[in-house]
């Protein structure tokens, strides 16, 4: 309601329509599809998940800014976009228990003990997801569905098994609840794209050097079904187009956006062919996020007049 | 023997070394793993910061100003080779748990600061209580961070089970992340509370004054020349 109120400022006047909460609920419409599919694809217990890590980590921002006696900020959906993401990075086969571990520790140590939204240092949603990952690796790493054991194809692609590429391209393979459906994942995107909440020079530098450095070093030589399952397998796309690309996370600068998404394709490509797991998205992005403040700080443009100057 | 009273109350509660000073994190970070670690750590330091202060004191007059840090560093490292040769005789068990962290408290900066700070320019009795203080103070720090890291990590506190069967141990607990976030989710209450004693008026006046770390000693310094 504040926006009706008369109130005089100096410039710069924030003509756009975009605010935080808008932002954040498009987020959240372009994540549908991907939930829809998780739960559509792995029963009820992937709703549960969803449902229990968002309730979680809204009431932890609630209850924080209550306590502290700060202003209220759970409207503006930053929370819930934080636990839809968590819940879309679980096992589709975690107990409750473990979304409130995670929202907890995403919200409250990361993201409201630093101050806040705009002031987390790492992706929140990650950061519970790599705490859950260190802490019960066993539950985090079971990816059973419908009585079906099975590695996820990353897993198998690691062991130098063979994968279908179309399933994993539809989503019909084990995995977390959001990770699996690459088309899902892209409708979102292109949602995102399309009303300007993201551009493509995260995720496409991200994408594009993972790509090159699979190429070179995957020892796979030039074997376009080994590439491509590497494109479509884990949270590569998730991670890319979702977390990647977070506005408080990531650098301000366009030279910046892609000297990171280079660095986050290299990270996540050592840590998937030389590291001991599989997958290496959550990683590579937290990662990443603390390297953000250097990259701002060496690509920051120069003001007008200063070029000359050595610094 | 007021003295040694307010000595031993300084290094527990007033400038402790760990929640209040800060000194000697690399020991607090690694070896608290477990309570029983930490008890071990805080009563083997204990032992050679008492000792060490003791004989610093006594030779703060023989001792030149322009090598003293390299004769503070020889005293300790005695005593650190004599109680890491007693601990492997007689607790192997606590030998082997800490490892290289015996040897390496020849360099824990509380020692070195308390050397510093206090035992060089205080008589031996003081020296000797403010070394059991701080030492104590250590070892209440190292076994607060230890038990939570026990009980959340595997759900038990000196190797009892603590949690029911159910309780699925939080494994970042005892590996390296979970000694950061003990030790400044403790740091926090700690100075939580100290802030609300502060505002009652109660006089607790922990590290007024103070600089850095070297000029803690409010009390010793008073009058003289800090350096």
């Amino acid at each position: 309601m504040n926006e009706k109120k008369m109130s005089v400022s100096t410039n710069p006047h924030v003509r756009s329509s975009m605010r935080t909460d808008k932002i954040m609920l498009l987020v959240l419409i372009a994540l549908l599809p991907a939930s829809v599919f998780g739960v559509w694809h792995f029963g009820l217990n992937a709703l549960v998940i969803i449902l229990v890590s968002v309730a979680t980590c809204v009431l932890t921002e609630y209850l924080y800014e209550k306590l502290m006696h700060k202003k209220i900020t759970i409207q503006d959906c930053s929370a819930a976009v934080t636990g839809l993401l968590l819940a879309l990075n679980m096992p589709p086969s975690a107990p409750w228990w473990m979304p409130v571990i995670g929202g907890v520790f995403a919200i409250l140590i990361v993201k409201q003990l630093f101050g806040g939204l705009g002031q987390n240092f790492m992706n929140p949603a990650l950061a519970g997801r790599c705490f859950l990952l260190i802490s019960f690796t066993g539950r985090m790493t079971d990816f059973t569905y419908d009585a079906f054991t099975g590695a996820t194809p990353l897993a198998a692609l690691k062991a130098g098994e063979s994968v279908n590429v179309l399933d994993m391209f539809l989503g019909n393979t084990a995995g977390t609840i959001g990770e699996t459906s690459v088309v899902a994942i892209v409708i979102g995107a292109i949602i995102l794209i399309w009303f300007e909440v993201i551009d493509l020079r995260i995720p496409g530098t991200y994408i594009a050097t993972f790509a090159v450095f699979v190429l070179l070093f995957g020892g796979h030589g030039l074997d376009f079904n080994y590439l491509a399952a590497q494109l479509c397998g884990g949270g590569l796309m998730l991670g890319a187009f979702f977390m990647a690309t977070d506005y408080v996370t990531s650098p301000i600068t366009k030279t910046g956006q892609l000297v990171y998404g280079c660095i986050l394709g290299i990270l996540t490509g050592i840590f998937r062919v030389f590291g001991s797991s599989a997958e290496g998205v959550s990683y590579a992005i937290i990662f990443g996020n603390l390297l953000v403040p250097l990259i701002e700080r060496l690509t920051m443009p120069k003001a007008f007049g200063k070029e000359g100057k050595k610094a | 023997m007021n003295k040694a009273a307010e000595r031993l109350y300084n290094g527990i509660v007033k400038e402790n070394p760990t929640f209040v000073l800060m000194l000697g994190m690399c020991p607090t970070l690694a070896v608290t793993t477990s309570a029983m670690n930490g008890v071990g750590m805080g009563l083997t330091t204990m032992v050679i910061l008492a000792m060490s202060n003791m004989m610093i004191s006594a030779l703060r007059k023989v001792i030149p100003d322009g090598v003293r840090m390299p004769a503070y560093i020889v005293v300790v490292a005695s005593f650190v080779t004599i109680v890491q040769f007693l601990l492997e005789g007689y607790i192997p068990a606590l030998y082997d748990s800490l490892g290289l962290y015996i040897p390496l408290i020849v360099v824990n900066c509380i020692i070195l600061g308390r050397a510093e700070s206090y035992a060089s320019k205080n008589p031996v009795i003081p020296s000797l209580f403010d070394g059991i203080g701080m030492g104590l103070g250590f070892t209440v720090g190292l076994t607060c961070i230890g038990a939570v890291r026990e009980l959340i990590g595997s759900g038990k506190i000196f190797g009892f089970q603590i949690m029911p069967d159910s309780y699925e141990p939080v494994t970042i607990f005892i590996l390296a992340p979970g000694a950061f976030l003990v030790l400044s989710m403790l740091v926090a209450i700690q100075n939580k509370v100290r802030i609300n004693a502060e505002k009652k008026g109660k006089e607790t006046k922990i590290g007024t004054g103070c600089t850095g770390s070297c000029e803690s000693c409010g009390e010793s310094c008073k009058g003289g020349n800090t350096k």
